[in-house]
């Protein structure tokens, strides 16, 4: 068993309006090895984004219900917003969504990451080499440094923020959507980059948060799928591609466009029907309106069970426990 | 409970069940739900209510002139004079009433007045872009920067306003650069989304587009710009009207002030004269203020900090 | 960085130019003739009064074509004559203005830059802290709503006439001449603070209430967003959402100008400051045109300049502009 960085164990985490609790991530629990790249898919919607938000940082109505989470062996105080700050860039990191917008528009980047630094305790001129170094690794000029964000065009603010994100070796990393907003090459690239921190042991554990399938099967290890703010399936990269067990995960592969097939001949299928409500969910299986498989029994919960070593599912029909 | 969807779908030989999916609740509802519940909108609007029941109803409860003479002159507060009467002898209560409609006419005048010059500078500078931007921007600037006061002072003292039209006309004549600055920088946002662009390739004519999509789309915006241009109208009334350059036939709040200092009211104590009108003025235009935060928060859910 | 400042020079010298042409066309717009005016006001005889009319025309030169005296009046303007005043016979406008404008700038100018400092700096803490928001928000929409003239005299009577803490008008003891002297000084000062109160409440009142949305808006931004998930402290979030914060509402302070300068002139008259505003109470009540245009020019030349001068700050304050790439 490889030594495990991160362990999330039955994590709930709501956000309160004025209507009531949206269950974004309703009872989460996985594990992120050493060294592992762990891809977090699913729909616009299904909690993915507030999962990894919520390991470092909870902002607006987003509340710590139930649940806990260690980080190498110590538990991660995430609802206490003081105490995780001796975390926060130094043992668990983000690259957020925004990334392109997340630097001071009116400081030059320099001076940005250097005022950064001292705030957190690191002295500038000790990381100053090491900075230089991975600007350049990520194919950036030094010049960089002496601009302002206006002044850099927006792959490069992204890869900056990523130099930035990992400078400090965080344990962990969550990359939220990096890929969205970029064009496919960049997109590669990027992906790229993240494989290569983990390889250079920049970052010891990453959770790509996406919903491009494709990239993950290009760099993850191993891809969790989450619906309606639960957990459907977790495997190793290739396993969940070629051989998923549970429906929704079957349904989503089988819904990429395949290169090489003509629409004539296969055509692309959606899955019928919508996400239910995270405000009032129905019971049981989140998945069971849209569900081929659907059964009696998808009124219950189905429990995460592993299924083959590595392989967990949650679904009554594949994976009776 | 679910919710029937006419989603039933054929799947691999089974028949899923409708999914139940969140229907939006009528927009239209929810944003008066938040209106209710909004205190600044509620306080605001309910002092601004209150001061024009005052003005429309007070002239009715009282017979009193704002411009006749009576006999006590400079007295405080009475049985017969509900707020006093002025150095010279008329009825401050009465004068306060009228004067109450007069800031309500001018106010709402000027601000429709500057209202609608800021939305036509604005959306055809926002909209057509290029040149016509840069002259309307220049000229914007140009009537921006020189003092609003300055300018109604020296054209008040030439043309001598006979009403209070006329003064609304100035004003609205003067204030309208902030607004249409703030209308362009919106339209501009709006002129680049799609359904703008798909307005434009179905062939609408410019104006069409601006008043059947944009205008339509910025209406809460539209709506607190008028309000503010409102406050402000009040406020440079109330100014000109203390200089003397108001219609001198028309009671104003203003007007009051004016001749309160020039009778030596503060010297004389009486503080009933001076007190009432500032009160009235700063009642409307606080009122309408607050009202706009008020409104702020309902039209941008972002702002709710429920 | 020289093209923004470029574009603001355009601006200014077209608008300084539309002004004056304005100021100068007006009067002679207008239906009748001040001259006639003048004279009914004087009320001599018909003979005399013919006589008067005919002199008084000539020596305004009015009798010129309209284009030379266009020109004549820019002519006056670049050696700075305004011509004579009709309400202080015998004087010139110029200097009736340069006499009373030193009284208006020492109201006008700490006003404008204490109220700012306050403001912003109050403002951005009632960002931070609830109850100081509770209570610093509404206070300042009251304030910024409430009517220059009408504030001054609700101090006046307060702290004036009721409590004699401070003078009710003048802007120096009755006994005294203006001097160099600590005397002079003393009474001055009393003499100043109410009125200087009256324009610093109300303005403060604006931009506190500008910073506080401003300071929320930025702290609510994507870089302090990323700022605080990396653990930034609040202290440097806070710097940052200040120093965004502050551009915009430097760009407010040449809009809020006009407004201060307006609420200036009517404080005045309350007080009896012998500043541009009661002289230009004097020129309204007795007509005198001429000056009311050279205190129009003043204001608007003043303006003009203290635009500027909020522009040439914004440049140095907004890093963006020197890059090229932010227009104007």
């Amino acid at each position: 068993m490889n030594p495990v960085t991160l362990n999330v164990d039955n994590l709930r985490v709501y956000y309160r309006t004025l209507r009531g609790d949206v269950k974004a991530v309703d009872g989460v629990t996985f594990q992120v090895a050493d060294g592992e790249i762990m891809g977090l898919a699913g729909e616009s919607g299904c909690g993915k984004s507030t999962l990894g938000k919520s390991l470092i940082r909870l902002d607006g109505r987003m509340r710590h219900v139930d649940g806990r989470v260690d980080l190498d062996d110590e538990a991660l105080p995430i609802d206490d917003m003081k105490a995780m700050d001796k975390y926060r860039f130094k043992k668990v990191s983000i690259v957020p969504q925004y990334a392109m917008s997340a630097l001071n528009p009116t400081r030059k980047v320099g001076k940005m990451i250097e005022e950064l630094l001292e705030s957190r305790g690191v002295r500038f001129e000790n990381v100053r080499p090491e900075l230089e170094r991975r600007l350049s690794l990520v194919g950036l000029s030094l010049d960089v440094l002496g601009m302002y964000p206006i002044e850099l065009s927006g792959g490069m603010k992204q890869r900056t923020v990523m130099v930035l994100s990992t400078l400090l070796n965080p344990a962990l990393l969550i990359a939220d959507e990096i890929t969205s907003a970029l064009d496919v090459s960049t997109q590669k690239a990027v992906a790229e980059t993240l494989v290569e921190f983990r390889d250079r042991d920049y970052v010891k554990s990453t959770i790509v948060i996406t919903h491009d399938l494709a990239i993950l099967y290009q760099i993850a290890d191993s891809i969790l799928v989450m619906y309606a703010g639960r957990l459907a399936e977790k495997a190793p990269a290739d396993v969940i591609i070629e051989s998923p067990r549970h429906p929704y995960t079957r349904l989503l592969i089988s819904s990429l466009p395949e290169v090489g097939v003509r629409y004539e001949e296969k055509r692309l299928t959606g899955i019928p029907g919508r996400p239910p409500p995270l405000l009032n969910p129905p019971s049981g299986c989140r998945f069971r309106h849209r569900c081929p498989l659907a059964f009696e029994k998808c009124v219950e919960q189905p429990p995460f069970v592993e299924v083959e070593p590595n392989h967990r599912v949650a679904c009554w029909a594949t994976a009776p426990p | 409970m679910e919710t029937a969807e006419p989603q039933a779908e054929v799947v691999a030989g089974t028949v899923v069940a409708p999914a139940p999916s969140a229907a939006p609740k009528r927009r239209r509802s929810e944003t008066l739900y938040f209106a209710f519940r909004n205190r600044k909108l509620l306080l605001g609007l309910s002092v601004v209510f209150f001061m024009l029941l005052v003005a429309l109803v007070g002239p009715m409860l009282t017979d009193r002139d704002p411009f006749e003479f009576y006999d006590q002159l400079g007295q405080p507060p009475s049985k017969d004079h509900w707020l006093g009467t002025t150095a010279p002898g008329q009825d401050v209560f009465a004068q306060f009433v009228y004067g109450l409609r007069a800031s309500f006419i001018v106010g709402a005048v000027a601000g429709c007045v500057a209202a609608a010059i800021g939305m036509a500078v604005g959306f055809a500078g926002g909209y057509r872009g290029g040149v016509v931007d840069e002259i309307l921007s220049m000229l914007t600037n140009v009537v921006l920067v020189i003092p609003t006061i300055a300018v109604l002072i020296v054209v008040s003292a030439y043309l001598s306003v006979g009403s209070l039209f006329s003064e609304a006309l100035l004003i609205g004549l003067t204030s309208w650069p902030w607004a249409a600055r703030a209308i362009r920088a919106q339209t501009f946002s709006l002129a680049s989304r799609d359904f703008v662009s798909l307005a434009r390739l179905s062939g609408q004519s410019g104006w069409k587009i601006v008043v059947k999509e944009i205008a339509p789309n910025m209406s809460s915006y539209l709506f607190l710009t008028f309000i503010l241009l409102f406050g402000s109208s009040v406020l440079i009334a109330a100014t000109l009207d203390f200089l003397g350059l108001g219609p001198p036939e028309v009671m104003s709040l203003g007007q009051m002030l004016n001749v309160a200092v020039s009778n030596s009211a503060l010297q004389l104590s009486m503080w009933w004269w001076f007190i009432a009108p500032g009160v009235g003025i700063t009642a409307i235009v606080a009122g309408l203020y607050v009202m706009n935060v008020g409104l702020d928060e309902v039209f941008n859910p972002r702002l709710r900090q429920t | 960085m020289s093209r923004y400042l470029a574009r603001k020079i355009v601006i200014y010298l077209l608008t300084f130019f539309v002004a004056v042409t304005i100021d100068w066309a007006i009067p002679r717009l207008m239906p009748g003739d001040p001259v006639s005016g003048l004279i009914s006001r004087l009320q001599t005889d018909p003979t005399a009064a013919q006589e008067m009319h005919g002199y008084f025309t000539e020596s305004f030169g009015l009798d010129q074509p309209l284009w030379k005296q266009y020109l004549n009046f820019w002519l006056g303007l670049a050696h700075g004559d305004l011509g004579p005043s009709i309400a202080y016979v015998g004087s010139s406008v110029s200097e009736l203005i340069w006499a009373a404008l030193p009284y208006t700038l020492a109201l006008l100018v700490p006003a404008i830059l204490l109220s700012y400092i306050a403001g912003n700096r109050i403002g951005a803490m009632a960002a931070r802290r609830k109850v100081l928001d509770n209570t610093v928000l509404p206070v300042s929409y009251v304030l910024t709503a409430t009517p220059y003239m009408w504030l001054a005299l609700v101090l006046a009577y307060v702290l004036a006439f009721r409590w004699q803490i401070f003078p009710v008008s003048g802007a120096y003891d009755f006994s005294l001449q203006p001097e160099w002297t600590w005397e002079f000084a003393r009474s001055f000062l009393s003499h100043w603070f109410l009125p200087f109160l009256t324009l610093f409440l109300v303005s403060f009142g604006g931009w506190a209430i500008g910073m506080r949305n401003l300071i929320i808006y930025e702290l609510e931004a994507d870089y302090a967003n990323y700022l605080q998930a990396l653990g930034a402290p609040n202290k440097l979030v806070r710097k940052y959402a200040y120093r965004n914060a502050v551009l915009p509402q430097m760009s407010g302070l040449a809009l809020a100008l006009g407004v201060v300068v307006g609420g200036a002139l009517v404080t005045e008259i309350v007080f009896g400051y012998p500043g541009i505003g009661s002289l230009i109470i004097t020129a309204i009540q007795n007509r005198d045109y001429f000056l009311l245009q050279g205190i129009f020019l003043f204001i608007i030349v003043g303006v003009l300049i203290a635009n500027f001068i909020v522009d040439i700050a914004y440049v140095i304050v907004d890093p963006r502009t020197r890059t090229g790439l932010l227009g104007s």
